[in-house]
Formats: structure tokens, C-alpha cells, sequence
């Protein structure tokens, strides 16, 4: 069964149509990535699957869930999707072990004890474990970053989404990021992530979607949709992209 | 009538009627914040009615005179059938005051808060009540902390308004000073000096903390 099932989306800002009739299948423990340019309406498609946009009509399944009006289903599903953001919004006044804790002990209550377990477990997976008392203004980009991915993993989601996590960083920091989301791919998350990291996508996505004009253009295995694209656009996109 | 000339004991009683201005102050800004509070929070509220309401209560209490609040509440409430004592009718006043503007200073330090940090909270499947208590209303506070204090000044100097209705607090007690005297300028310098010994520190103090919360630095 699939764990994410997008169906006939459509989005609208005001006037302006972002997705025109979206569908898209994710089975568990499969990584996908979207590409595409900018206004390709990739970010909003990523958006409108944990609910943070709400969508004019289809129909959005994911991790048994459905994307509904209702907020307390949607708290539900959100407890079981996690999101992580360009902008890493790690919360600046709490610290890094806070940051991980605050929505396990509030949200699933878990004990305190239980749930300082599972952020020292997250932030050991990300490479962290000497920060968990660090506030997010001490830390790098990069690191933040991770203590965000962390934060989301300390929920243990079935589905985690990527909106350009690493396009505020410098290509350094990059690479740490990539390489823990790298690990979770072997690990068997299922992963959606919007990126610009084209190797990266090439590398750890079994699928790669290429978006166009709000639509779905092209898609498939990685290796096959980067080495051989089907239609003008994604070829030049590909080219564009080797600098 | 014999005029006497300004002297300690004078000094002494204005030093004890700065205590009933610091009270007044107190009762105003304790009563005022959680007022404001409410007030700032519906501000905010999802309900547009809500918003409308507490939007509507911020203009009326910005857009009329501290002077009219007050003569409504010891003229007013007393024709009701409500004596109030002069400390009562000044405390609900100014506490009146104080929310009209808290509430407005209130909402504008919660608005300033990023909403990515919104979004982050929501995604975490966090309720409203959540976000505000845990997210929004921590980092809002630090924001709210220098010009609450900043408006905490307007208020001690404020309180002078209910010597009018006979509560003999700093400027009150200045006027009873200078009635049997007759040395305004004696009497309301020492007066005015008293009121910028309270206020001075506060300003210095919402200056410090707007140095030391960083205010405004991206997060």
C-alpha cells in the first residue's frame, strides 16, 4: 500500500493555479525527490501534503492519514509526517534539547525521562550529541539544520518531508546535511524532499519528479530520468544545472 | 493666614504620598497586564468577531482622555449607587488605562514573532493553545519586555491625574504642600525631581534590556 497518495491536485493562490492536477504515488520506505524551477509549484505541493496549504480540490492520503480541514485530524497525521524547513525555525529560546523534547512531551506525552532518551538517540543519529544544551543561535547553519531534522525524528514519523534544507547553506555545511539524510534513506525512511541538490537527488532518490508549470512533467528512477530526460524541458533543466 | 515655608517634614510627606503613586502604579500595571493580556490575545484570536471587539476597545480607551475614564468611575459609578473610595475609582481607571495600551503594545510584540516559528509548532502537531503558551507567547515576551517597561514610565507619571479626584498620591500632596506654603516652585520642582528618581531608572532599565534581549537581531 501506499504510503503517500496525492490524487488530482489542484492549488490556487488567488488567481494564480500552482498545481494543476498533481498525482503521485510513494511507496513506504521510498525516497522521492521534486525538481524542478523556481515556481514549479514544487515547495507548495510539498506543503499542501502535511496540510500547511490548503488545496482547492484532489484528494491527499498519507501515512493512513487524510490531509483534511479538520484540525485535530490534522494534528493526528502530524504527529506522523514530519517537515523540515529551509529555514531551519528551530525555536531561539529554547535549547537544542528543549527544541527535540518539547513536542514528544506536549504532543504524544511521553515522560520526560522517555523522551530525553529519544533526543540524545536523534541527536547522536545526526552527528550532535555534544549540543543537546547549546541554543540554536550558538550553533552553525549546517548544525542547525541537523538539530531541526533531529526534532522531527524525535516524533518517529513514518514520512519526513524536505523543503530545500540545504539551500541556506554553504556547500560544506551542505554536505553534512545531505549526509544525514543519507542515512536515513539507508535506513528506510520514506522521504520526499524538494531540492536543487542534483547529485544528491540523482544519488540517494529511487525516484525523481521533475515539475513544470504546476504540473508533473516527467518522472522515474533516478539514474534513468537524470541520464536520459524524455522531454525538452527537463533537458535543459538538466544542462542548465551542470555549471 | 500665616504661610509656613517648605521644610523636611513637607520632604517627608511627599516621600510617604510617592508610596501611594507606586501603589497606584502596582494596582495599574498588575490589573492593566492581565487585561492587556486578554485584550492582546483576542487580537490575534482566528474569530473576527474577537478581533473586531478588542480592536474596537483599544480605540475607545486610546482615543479618550485617562481624565474621562477616571471621572466615569468615581463620578459615574458612584450615581449608579457605587461609592467608591478614591483608591478604588483611580486603580479601575488606570487599570482600564493601562490595558487599552498594553494590549495594543501586546499585540504588535506576538504579530512580530516569525511565522515560520508558527509553522514549525504546527507541524509538530502542537494545539493553538500550544503554540501560544510554549512558542509564541515566550519569545513574545522578550520582545515586550523594553517597551513594557518604557510604558511602565508613562504610567507612574500618569498616576498624577487622580490627585484631580482627591487621591493624595506625589502630585496631590504637592498641591497641599504649595496651598499652605505657596512656593510652587519649591514645592513642585522637589515634586517634579521625586517623579524623574522613580522614571530614570526605567527608562535606563527598558534601554539595558532592549541592549540585552537583542531585540530585533534574526533568529
Amino acid at each position: 500500500m501506499s504510503e503517500v497518495r496525492i490524487e488530482e491536485v489542484h492549488k490556487s493562490f488567488g488567481a494564480v493555479e500552482v498545481l494543476k492536477g498533481v498525482s503521485l504515488n510513494v511507496e513506504a520506505g521510498q525516497v522521492v525527490a521534486l525538481i524542478g524551477r523556481s515556481g514549479s509549484g514544487k515547495s507548495t505541493l510539498l506543503r499542501c501534503i502535511n496540510g500547511l496549504e490548503t488545496i482547492q480540490s484532489g484528494r491527499i492520503e498519507i501515512a493512513g492519514h487524510e490531509v483534511t480541514q479538520d484540525k485535530a485530524k490534522l494534528r493526528a497525521l502530524r504527529t506522523e509526517v514530519g517537515i523540515v524547513f529551509q529555514s531551519y525555525n528551530l525555536f531561539p529560546h529554547l535549547s537544542v534539547g528543549e527544541n527535540i523534547m518539547l513536542a514528544p512531551r506536549i504532543v504524544k506525552n511521553v515522560s520526560a525521562a522517555q523522551a530525553r532518551t529519544v533526543a540524545q538517540d536523534v541527536l547522536n543519529l545526526v552527528g550532535l550529541s555534544e549540543k543537546f544544551g547549546a541554543y540554536p543561535d550558538q550553533l552553525s547553519g549546517g548544525q542547525q539544520q541537523r538539530v531541526a531534522i533531529a526534532r522531527s525524528l524525535a516524533m518517529h514519523p513514518k514520512v519526513m518531508l524536505f523543503d530545500e534544507v540545504t539551500s541556506a547553506l554553504d556547500p560544506e555545511l551542505t554536505e553534512e546535511v545531505l549526509n544525514v539524510m543519507e542515512k536515513l534513506a539507508r535506513d528506510g525512511m520514506t522521504m520526499i524532499l524538494v531540492t536543487h541538490e542534483m547529485g544528491f537527488a540523482r544519488r540517494v532518490a529511487s525516484t525523481t519528479v521533475f515539475m513544470h508549470q504546476g504540473k508533473i512533467w516527467e518522472q522515474g528512477p533516478s539514474p534513468t530520468l537524470f541520464a536520459d530526460p524524455q522531454t525538452p524541458e527537463l533537458r535543459q533543466f538538466v544542462k542548465s544545472d551542470v555549471k | 493666614m500665616i504661610l509656613r515655608s517648605f521644610g523636611l517634614n513637607d520632604l517627608i510627606f511627599l516621600l510617604e504620598s510617592l508610596r501611594w503613586t507606586l501603589v497606584l502604579t502596582a494596582i495599574a500595571l498588575t490589573f492593566g497586564s492581565i487585561a492587556g493580556l486578554v485584550i492582546a490575545l483576542l487580537r490575534v484570536s482566528q474569530l473576527r468577531v474577537l478581533r473586531i471587539l478588542s480592536g474596537l476597545y483599544i480605540q475607545i480607551i486610546q482615543g479618550s482622555p485617562v481624565l474621562m475614564i477616571l471621572f466615569l468611575s468615581y463620578y459615574g459609578l458612584s450615581l449608579m449607587g457605587f461609592q467608591l473610595p478614591a483608591l478604588v475609582a483611580a486603580s479601575i481607571s488606570m487599570s482600564v488605562y493601562v490595558s487599552g495600551y498594553l494590549g495594543e503594545i501586546w499585540r504588535g510584540c506576538i504579530q512580530s514573532v516569525a511565522k515560520p516559528q508558527w509553522e514549525a509548532s504546527e507541524s509538530l502537531g502542537m494545539t493553538r493553545y500550544q503554540q501560544f503558551r510554549h512558542i509564541i507567547l515566550p519569545q513574545a515576551m522578550r520582545i515586550a519586555l523594553p517597551p513594557t517597561t518604557g510604558f511602565a514610565v508613562q504610567v507612574v507619571k500618569n498616576t498624577s491625574i487622580t490627585s484631580i479626584i482627591g487621591f493624595v498620591e506625589l502630585s496631590r500632596a504637592g498641591q497641599l504642600i504649595n496651598n499652605s506654603t505657596f512656593q510652587p516652585f519649591r514645592v513642585f520642582l522637589t515634586v517634579a525631581l521625586i517623579y524623574f528618581a522613580v522614571c530614570y531608572p526605567l527608562s535606563r532599565l527598558s534601554g539595558w534590556l532592549e541592549r540585552k534581549l537583542h531585540v530585533g537581531s534574526a533568529h
